[in-house]
């Protein structure tokens, strides 16, 4: 705001000079002009204060029809001539004004400003989004949905004006500028003592990087999580300690691997980092034997590397590629190249290239030589979501929705990172009993997965009663805040306590303070948790029943009256 | 030499001047305080202040601070004489006279402080 305030004033500054020396023209020559009285006999010329009222009234159009006396022939002169030139005055100081206001460049350290005020006042933390395509949108909802503040970056102009087009809950600090800039970051919180964390999902590779590299030398207590596509930027990255890189290609090769390997462990995964609140996605049970792919780029080399080792064998199509097998001519769009790919004899297909359209063509024709082929189709643009919705694939790859799903979860749930590791230990009836359960916590939409730390700041009441020395188990604490009576619709995936993993603790275990949770519920019962470990009344009421409103007084005569009640 | 320098040296003695020359005089008699005085030296005081305006530096801050006290001043002035000669209709008395050029006296110290700035500013420029 400052910084506009002073353009306008240095800008502004020849009109308002003009201005000045118009008025004191034109009222210094009033004062000198000779007037007349009502007889005709000449009379003095008007004072300064009468002239300076009627300079006033006069240069601002307003045209007041009073006047101090009717004015001799010279002062009428003198009046034509100053009407003239005050009318040039204004007009010069209002046009100057709007081409200020018009000017790109202020306009910009108008919105800048109000931005950074905005990202100043923050008072909750919050998440940096660089990037608002596909990818950002998709954060930036769910953030919203979830209840977590966050502040958007993004070059196009276009872009940040949609953003606001969508109905969030709350109003977000969005600024079309290059986040590979430092000083953008700086002015969307890098070194705000809220921020918790930076995500680097624009569209290119290198400004990820930059953006990555900037956050380690100028915030490295934030966390950052970058997108990339080519192994070469993925290793740089991970080289000065990027904390999360996400190579949506390598992450869906690795998925659609452990989905061969170990479906249910795979399910289980799916759920947990999926984003919260969607509908529960159908199990993908993808059988081996011999696969068709179609489309060897990155893609195509990432599904083959992950999937030779679980017993697949793979028939590569690709006219392009040389380290493809080149003894099927085609793209596999048409039924000739499909089956001298041996489609007779395959169990499942990935259309893996990068045009949606060819994808699409690839899948429906190798559906109408058998339709009973395992089907995964790879999506690139999610403006064309309505198609691939009506073709039902077995297995989808949305790459913005994997890099989103990953980020959200490696973000908001640091201790989600824990459980996955202590996954790998567990065999697949574990997990199948563990997802079983999952699905039923949140009436049919996958669990949103948050943690909850106790301590004084996070968990007030509960922070308090522990301290007192008040014992507190897990089923205890996991009751509806409405109605005690019911178990809250929640699962406790794993309880750490100074470095020390409890992974599915059971209702009688005993919190202590410092435990960090990490908790599979709906966003309502997720609220409703938050509110019982906030507030001392209601944690009352979900320990013991007790509905007191928790002053003095009452607390005073509590024992008494539940002595009574005793008696009676 | 540059031309805005010299326009704003000028602008800002030129307001110092002016409030000194109708400053100066006994206090209480009116034909030694000229309308036509207080009148320049209010116009100049308002164009040295426009100048001044848009500078983030720490001296153009007081620059333009030292200017607004000093329109302040002759504006509260004018306005003085204003009041008595066509409001209550007292007209110039001694007391009137006084007040005003005692008002046009705190301007012309917020001038000299300005003039000090100037100087000020001019000694420790190295180029």
């Amino acid at each position: 705001m400052n910084s506009a305030f002073f353009l306008v004033l240095r800008r502004m500054r020849a009109p308002i000079i003009a201005l000045i020396a118009i008025y004191a023209i034109s009222v210094i020559g009033l004062t000198l002009v000779p007037g007349v009285d009502a007889e005709g006999q000449p009379a003095p010329p008007l004072s300064f204060f009468h002239a300076f009222y009627f300079i006033s009234y006069t240069a601002t159009t307003i045209g007041f029809g009073e006047i101090p006396g009717a004015f001799s022939d010279a002062q009428r002169m003198w009046v034509t001539f100053c009407i003239y030139l005050t009318v040039i005055g204004w007009s010069y100081s209002v046009v100057t004004l709007i081409g200020l206001l018009q000017d790109k460049g202020f306009q910009n350290t108008l919105t800048t400003g109000r931005f950074a005020r905005r990202v100043l006042r923050l008072k909750e933390p919050f998440y940096i989004v660089c990037g608002a395509g596909e990818t950002g949108n998709l954060i930036c909802r769910t953030f919203d949905r979830t209840g977590h503040a966050f502040v958007v970056l993004e070059k196009d102009e276009l872009r940040v004006e949609e953003l606001d087009l969508l109905d969030f809950k709350t109003d977000i600090p969005a600024l079309a500028a290059d986040a590979r800039l430092p000083d953008n970051l700086l002015l969307a919180g890098l070194t705000h003592p809220k921020c918790r964390g930076v995500l680097a999902v624009t569209n290119d590779e290198q400004a990820n990087l930059a953006i990555a590299i900037a956050v380690r030398l100028l915030n490295p207590k934030v966390p950052v999580i970058a997108r990339v596509r080519t192994d070469a930027v993925a290793a740089n990255m991970a080289s000065f300690g990027t904390d999360h890189v996400i190579n949506p290609f390598e992450r869906f090769a690795e998925y659609l691997a452990l989905a061969v390997a170990a479906p249910e462990r795979f399910r289980l995964i799916e759920l947990l980092t999926s984003l919260p609140e969607t509908p529960i996605p159908e199990p993908h049970r993808p059988p081996r034997g011999q696969w068709i792919l179609c489309g060897f780029g990155r893609f195509g080399h990432a599904v083959a590397r992950h999937l030779q080792p679980t017993g697949i064998t793979l028939t590569i199509i690709d006219p392009s590629a040389p380290d493809a097998n080149q003894a099927v001519p085609g793209d596999g769009t048409e039924a000739r190249t499909l089956v001298a790919a041996g489609i007779a004899s395959a169990a499942g297909i990935i259309a893996g290239t990068d045009n949606d359209v060819n994808n699409l063509s690839i899948a429906v024709t190798a559906a109408e030589l058998r339709p009973d082929l395992f089907v995964v189709l790879r999506q690139n643009h999610a403006a064309n979501s309505p198609l691939f919705e009506a073709y039902h694939a077995d297995f989808a790859m949305v790459p913005s929705q994997i890099v989103a799903q990953e980020s959200i979860a490696v973000l908001t749930t640091p201790l989600l990172a824990e459980f996955l590791r202590a996954l790998r230990e567990r065999d697949e009836s574990w997990c199948l009993a563990l997802v079983e359960r999952l699905q039923g916590v949140n009436g049919g939409l996958t669990p949103a997965v948050s943690s909850l730390h106790f301590t004084a700041s996070d968990a007030p009441a509960t922070h308090r009663a522990l301290l007192r020395g008040t014992p507190i188990t897990l089923g205890q604490l996991m009751r509806d805040g409405t109605d005690r009576s019911q178990p809250l619709a929640a699962l406790t995936l794993l309880v750490e306590r100074q470095g020390r993993h409890f992974v599915l603790p059971d209702e009688d275990f005993r919190l202590d303070i410092g435990d960090r949770l990490l908790i599979a519920s709906g966003l309502a019962a997720r609220r409703n948790l938050e509110f019982t470990v906030d507030n001392a009344n209601e944690l009352d009421y979900v320990l013991t029943g007790r509905t007191g409103s928790g002053n003095w007084l009452s607390q005073l005569l509590a024992p008494r009256r539940s002595g009574r009640q005793g008696a009676a | 030499m540059n031309l805005e320098k010299v326009i704003f040296g000028f602008f800002i003695v030129l307001a110092a001047t002016l409030n000194f020359g109708f400053f100066i005089g006994d206090i209480d008699r009116p034909e030694l305080h000229h309308v036509y005085e207080l009148a320049a030296a209010l116009v100049v005081s308002l164009i040295a202040t426009a100048l001044k305006f848009g500078d983030r530096t720490q001296i153009g801050a007081i620059h333009l601070s030292t200017s607004l006290v000093a329109d302040l001043q002759l504006i509260a002035a004018a306005i003085t004489w204003a009041v008595a000669v066509h409001v209550t209709g007292e007209g110039m008395t001694p007391s009137v006279m006084s007040s005003v050029v005692s008002l046009s006296g705190g301007a012309l110290f917020a001038n000299i402080v300005s003039v000090i700035i100037l100087i000020i500013e001019t000694v420790m420029l190295r180029r």
